[in-house]
């Protein structure tokens, strides 16, 4: 019986378990009325009926769901030969692969090895086992509940409140969501990385110099050993990074400027939405944009005037990831500049200040940690972007500082390594993990701190 | 006192030149940002328009039993493997008799796409009867003539830097002075699936992808989202440190970088949890946790904004909480809350780097049909695409940017329809 | 250039027809009748002119959004070294008005001024007219305390600084020192002129806004309800200094409180929904004033 059946069954339950519950509800209380009358309308004993049908069962079906293929998969490899069993972890993925396939697809194959077939058999005497025990569980677990609920319910009893705390649990469940991303973030990340770091050393990695994540297939392979030093990819994010904010940040800043102290409200009702437009567009756009007309639009240019320009250069990437990255700028800014009280506008203009005085020597001061914070958030985005970069950036890493050539990023290099055909355990791809908790790392800091800043902003004005 | 007016008075000069010029930065900046913004939408409109037409090409062909090898009462299986390319052939050399030079040959098989022997099998298969007649059919050209009819091929270039040499200009002059060429809507750009064709290829499959992912992503996240929201906002304790540790834990997600959603849907996901790889299941609960804070930043500052009276009423009549919040609070705060929604939706709507990393970059044909079947989406089309050489596939790739720009501007019209028509002023 | 000399021009409003015989402390305070009655009025109560004014206005009107009309048509002159208290209900234009002296009204939008305002003699309205150098003649002190998040010193120096009063250092020091002596803050904050100006107290930061207002020698300083924001102590700290400062500027104050009018100011003047009423010596308006609305204000019988 598969979990869609046991699913639908169990749906057909619930709703069999509300008509009981209410129907009991309002025999018990001869009919809600009088002395008998009941705590909570006759639908709140219905739903607790539902609850306790399907709240057990529906949990006991997740784990059993989740964690039988494992335990199945465990039992099945011990069961092996002694020879298979002592082989590398490697050998026992590969014979395993043939097992489940086998198991799935329901038929053993007969050009399959005696071990793998008798594996395999066991594999799916133990699935049919484990399927039935399931189904029992499941519903012995719903008929339970739906016992012990009904009992429970008497006019006296506050079924509403039951409800009520159950309907507020799940919910505290759905909030906690954010706190187990997180926790499998992290931990995700981490786990891989300690795997990468075993292989190869964090001294190299925090601080080498080269990036060549090559790995030996075989151990007599010539040029297999990579080298797994983040600093090019660091030099790379970062000078991309910088020519995408030296062009968002005062293009966005004076946007913000001028939108919220020159332009009429026609303008800006029109000017905002336009700029949000420009967060809107898929980055996987600007990438191709950049790529084919960006890149080769730059390097036109600079042959013309005499400059050899790659045709990948980090200028083409940062330029359209500076124009994607204005909006932040300019969103941001343009709500810290409007939450400058007036009473500081007026008090200036009251002394005689021109506008862009006012802006320069009062406002912009005032503002300050909110755009400090929005600055620090845009370069926080700029460094974690992604489809931009694979695009129009290249691919080998290259430490310079001229924008003109051709560099790579930390997410360039995460993307390249996940998306070859390695398989999962190399230190080629752990070494994206790796990458992936520098970066996250990173990350987090910059946009706690500007969070930090933004919020101290907020209370100095509130 | 005239002295320090004199003084104020020779310093008004410069002091309004510097604040007509800073008007003018200000200025300036808008009218950059929006010329970026103005030149990206238009190359890519001006490239991209042009894969809305296919050229096809009139082709007289002979189905003729000997040339196919199957009669008409031949099972399926025997006409399904019939020589339709043979037929196809045939009928280009009567059309252009006394093609005997090897290279010239090889270019006169390919003035066609190799759908048009596909499309003979499908009509064959459908009626055997057709076995033995002359039927005229227009067939799809190959790319580089439909490059060239759509004008990106210069002729008066030297035919060595050319993709399409003079005597298949020549045939392509003939076959236009009688008619028997011509552009039409591309409309299997829209009901195939890829293909390493240029001219046959369609966004077809990564359409259906998009759509079973957002399917996922939006049943899981929109509950999910405005229950916790729900949660933070009307029931949980303040000032409690988990409570904050909750929402430092959602604004910092909201900033993570999607690439580490990847990672995590990659290492959890694939790795520990067994979901298949490159579906939209596991596409979808990627989407889910970037889409999450998206929805419950949003769903909090429409519920905040409704106003405490309301909340006060339901009170005094003796409403609990939970009913307070279902009856009265949440269907005020919806239209902010669908709004959220709806954006966090769009955004989610081209998101590509995360969904590289759960291997949705496989080349998929076949059109998916469910959540569980291997597939691609369609800015994961737009990334493989682009990074072909052939002048087709940029044509095609901008082609489905259009499509995707088109979807993302409903969703965002919908927004603000939503925001305009149902919100409310308290 | 027009300077119109006017002599001391007492003259009475018609009196309602019925006024005769009930005394005017019971006639029913009727808002459509009192309007009416100010509209027919062709020029306040009292002494509202003056020889060799400070500022000479004359039918000034202030519209909002071209629907609503704030003032009506103010004749009112203002004196060389007078202080002037301009008081009234809330809501009767006296704050309005005071913006009109030094076009602080062309900050709002859709606000529109129309009539005579002439600061010695020159029309501040016309096109020619700078507002930068108005300004840096008429100064202004607003209702809450908003130095700017600079320093102590900064603050003060701002208005120098912008108008390219002095390029030299020690110059600008002498200037600060002068203008926090007379705004009488200096003692208090001498040894921490880098100090943050919002670090002061309410009333510290007030006179901080006095001293910045100062600091560009104006002729003339408008205050807004200067003390309104103040506790007590504070608030006699500043009357003290207003009564100093007349020495030196024109001053023209809006206030909220009678009492303080009647302290500090030698003219007042009484708006009421827009219209100056009247306008006399602060004794004669408090002891005798002559217009009916007057009197009810003062006594209290709205407020």
């Amino acid at each position: 019986m598969n979990t869609s059946i046991i699913l639908l069954l169990l749906l057909v339950l619930a709703a069999f378990s509300y008509f009981f519950g209410r129907k009991r509800a309002l025999a018990v209380s001869e009919g809600n009325r009088g002395a008998n009358k009941l705590h909570s309308l006759p639908g709140y004993y219905g739903h607790l009926v539902v609850v306790w049908c399907l709240l057990p069962s529906l949990v006991a079906l997740m784990l059993w769901s989740f964690f039988s293929p494992t335990l199945i998969s465990q039992n099945v490899v011990s069961s092996l030969p002694a020879e298979i069993q002592s082989a590398d972890e490697t050998t026992i993925n590969l014979f395993m692969n043939r097992v489940e396939s086998m198991a799935k697809a329901g038929s053993i194959d007969a050009t399959a090895e005696p071990a793998q077939q008798a594996a395999a058999r066991r594999y799916m005497d133990l699935q049919a086992n484990s399927s039935i025990m399931k189904a029992v569980l499941v519903f012995a677990l719903a008929g339970f509940g739906i016992f012990w609920a009904l009992r429970k319910i008497a006019p006296k009893f506050r079924a509403r409140n039951q409800v009520e705390k159950v309907i507020v649990g799940l919910m505290m469940l759905c909030a906690s969501i954010a706190i187990v991303t997180t926790l499998g973030i992290v931990l995700s990340v981490l786990f891989e990385s300690m795997r990468f770091f075993q292989a190869i050393p964090i001294t190299e990695f925090l601080f080498g110099t080269h990036w060549s994540p090559q790995t030996a297939i075989r151990s007599d392979q010539v040029g297999g050993s990579g080298s797994f030093g983040m600093i090019p990819l660091f030099a790379g994010t970062l000078l991309i990074s910088v020519i995408a904010l030296a062009i968002a940040v005062p293009v966005g800043l004076m946007s913000a400027i001028y939108l919220s102290e020159y332009a009429s409200k026609r303008v800006r009702a029109w000017v905002k939405p336009g700029l949000e437009v420009l967060a809107g567009i898929p980055t996987v756009v600007y990438g191709f944009f950049a790529a084919l007309t960006v890149a080769p639009f730059i390097r036109n240019i600079g042959e013309a005037i005499g400059l050899t320009v790659a045709s990948e250069s980090a200028l083409a990437a940062g330029l359209v990831m500076g124009v994607m990255i204005i909006p932040f700028m300019s969103s941001l800014s343009d709500d810290v500049i409007n939450a400058v009280p007036q009473a500081m506008r007026d008090g200036s203009y009251g002394m005689g200040a021109t506008r862009s005085e006012t802006i320069k020597q009062v406002i912009l001061p005032a503002a300050l940690p909110g755009i400090v914070g929005a600055f620090l958030l845009a370069a926080s985005r700029a460094i974690g972007e992604t489809m931009i970069v694979v695009m129009a950036a290249g691919l080998s890493a290259n430490l310079t500082a001229n924008p003109l050539e051709a560099v790579t990023t930390v997410t360039v290099q995460i993307v390249t390594l996940l998306t070859g055909d390695q398989e999962f355990d190399s230190p080629k791809t752990l070494a994206a993990f790796a990458l992936g908790l520098t970066l996250f790392v990173l990350t987090l800091i910059l946009n706690i701190v500007a969070l930090r800043i933004v919020r101290k902003y907020r209370e100095q004005y509130d | 006192m005239s002295n320090k007016t004199e003084l104020v008075r020779a310093g008004l000069a410069k002091r309004y030149a510097r604040e007509k010029r800073f008007r003018f930065y200000g200025l300036a900046s808008i009218v950059l940002s929006l010329s970026f913004l103005a030149i990206l939408l238009t190359t890519i409109f001006m490239q991209g328009f042009p894969a809305f037409t296919q050229t096809y090409m009139k082709l007289e062909v002979n189905l003729s039993a000997d040339a196919l090898g199957v009669d008409a009462a031949a099972p399926q299986e025997k006409l399904r493997a019939a020589s339709y390319e043979t037929v196809v052939m045939n009928a280009l050399n009567a059309r252009f008799p006394g093609v005997t030079e090897r290279k010239q040959k090889i270019a006169l098989k390919k003035l066609v796409s190799s759908s048009a022997a596909y499309d003979l099998q499908k009509q064959v298969m459908e009626n055997p009867k057709l076995i033995g007649t002359q039927q005229t059919l227009w067939v799809m050209a190959d790319d580089d003539i439909d490059t060239y009819m759509k004008g990106n091929i210069d002729r008066n270039q030297p035919e060595a830097d050319r993709r399409i040499k003079d005597f298949q200009l020549a045939w392509i002059d003939d076959l236009e002075a009688k008619n028997e060429i011509e552009r039409r809507f591309n409309v299997p750009f829209f009901t195939s699936g890829d293909s390493r064709e240029p001219e046959q290829a369609g966004i077809l499959s990564a359409l259906m992808g998009s759509f079973y992912t957002m399917l996922v992503t939006m049943t899981l996240a929109f509950p999910i989202g405005v229950a916790a929201a729900i949660y933070l906002e009307e029931f949980a304790p303040k000032n409690n440190s988990l409570v904050d540790f909750i929402e430092v834990n959602i604004n910092n997600l909201a900033a993570v970088p999607s690439i580490v959603f990847g990672l995590l849907g990659l290492a959890v996901f694939i790795q520990f949890f067994g979901v298949p790889r490159s579906t939209p299941l596991v596409g979808g609960l990627v989407l889910t946790l970037i889409t999450l804070p998206t929805i419950i930043i949003a769903s909090r500052a429409a519920l905040k904004s409704v106003p405490p009276s309301i909340r006060q009423a339901a009170y005094g009549m003796g409403a609990s909480r939970v009913q307070t919040v279902f009856h009265h609070t949440l269907p005020l705060a919806m239209p902010g809350i669908l709004t959220g929604t709806i954006i966090g939706m769009a955004h989610a709507l081209g998101e590509t780097a995360p969904l590289l990393m759960i291997g949705m970059v496989a080349f998929i044909v076949d059109v998916p049909h469910g959540i569980t079947d291997p597939a691609a989406i369609l800015p994961v089309q737009i990334y493989l695409w682009s990074d072909s050489p052939e002048r087709a596939f940029t044509e095609k790739t901008s082609a489905a940017i259009l499509v995707l720009l088109f979807f993302l501007v409903m969703m965002n019209l919908l927004a603000v329809l939503l925001r305009k028509r149902f919100e409310r002023r308290w | 250039m027009n300077t119109v000399a006017l002599t001391n021009n007492t003259m009475t409003l018609p009196t309602p027809k019925d006024a005769s015989a009930a005394s005017s402390k019971d006639q029913p305070l009727d808002i459509q009748t009192i309007v009416e009655e100010l509209k027919l009025a062709t020029q306040p109560v009292g002494v509202p002119f003056l020889d060799d004014p400070k500022f000479y206005t004359r039918d000034v009107d202030v519209f909002y959004n071209q629907a609503k009309q704030a003032i009506f048509g103010v004749d009112l002159d203002i004196g060389k070294h007078e202080v002037i208290a301009m008081i009234g209900p809330s809501g009767c234009g006296k704050s309005t008005f005071l913006r009109c002296l030094n076009r602080m009204n062309d900050t709002i939008d859709g606000c529109k001024v129309t009539g005579q305002l002439l600061l010695d003699g020159e029309d501040i309205y016309a096109k020619e007219q700078d507002p930068v150098l108005l300004r840096a003649r008429v100064g202004m002190v607003f209702q809450k305390p908003n130095p700017f998040p600079k320093s102590i010193y900064d603050n003060v120096a701002y208005g120098p600084r912008i108008h390219g009063l002095t390029s030299n250092r020690s110059e600008l020091d002498d200037i600060v020192e002068e203008s926090l002596k007379k705004a009488g803050l200096f003692n208090e904050v001498k040894d921490r002129l880098q100090s943050p100006g919002t670090g002061l107290s309410g009333g510290q930061q007030q006179r901080l806004c006095i001293a910045r207002a100062i600091a560009v020698s104006p002729e003339v300083i408008l205050m807004d309800e200067p003390t309104s924001a103040l506790d007590p102590i504070a608030t006699a700290t500043i009357e003290e200094l207003i009564d100093e400062l007349r020495q030196s500027f024109t001053i023209c104050i809006v206030t909220h409180s009678m009492q303080q009018a009647a302290r500090i100011s030698q003219r007042t003047a009484y708006f009421h929904l827009g219209y100056l009423v009247e306008v006399n010596k602060t004794n004669t308006v408090f002891t005798n004033p002559q217009h009916r609305l007057t009197e009810n204000y003062i006594t209290g019988r709205f407020g």
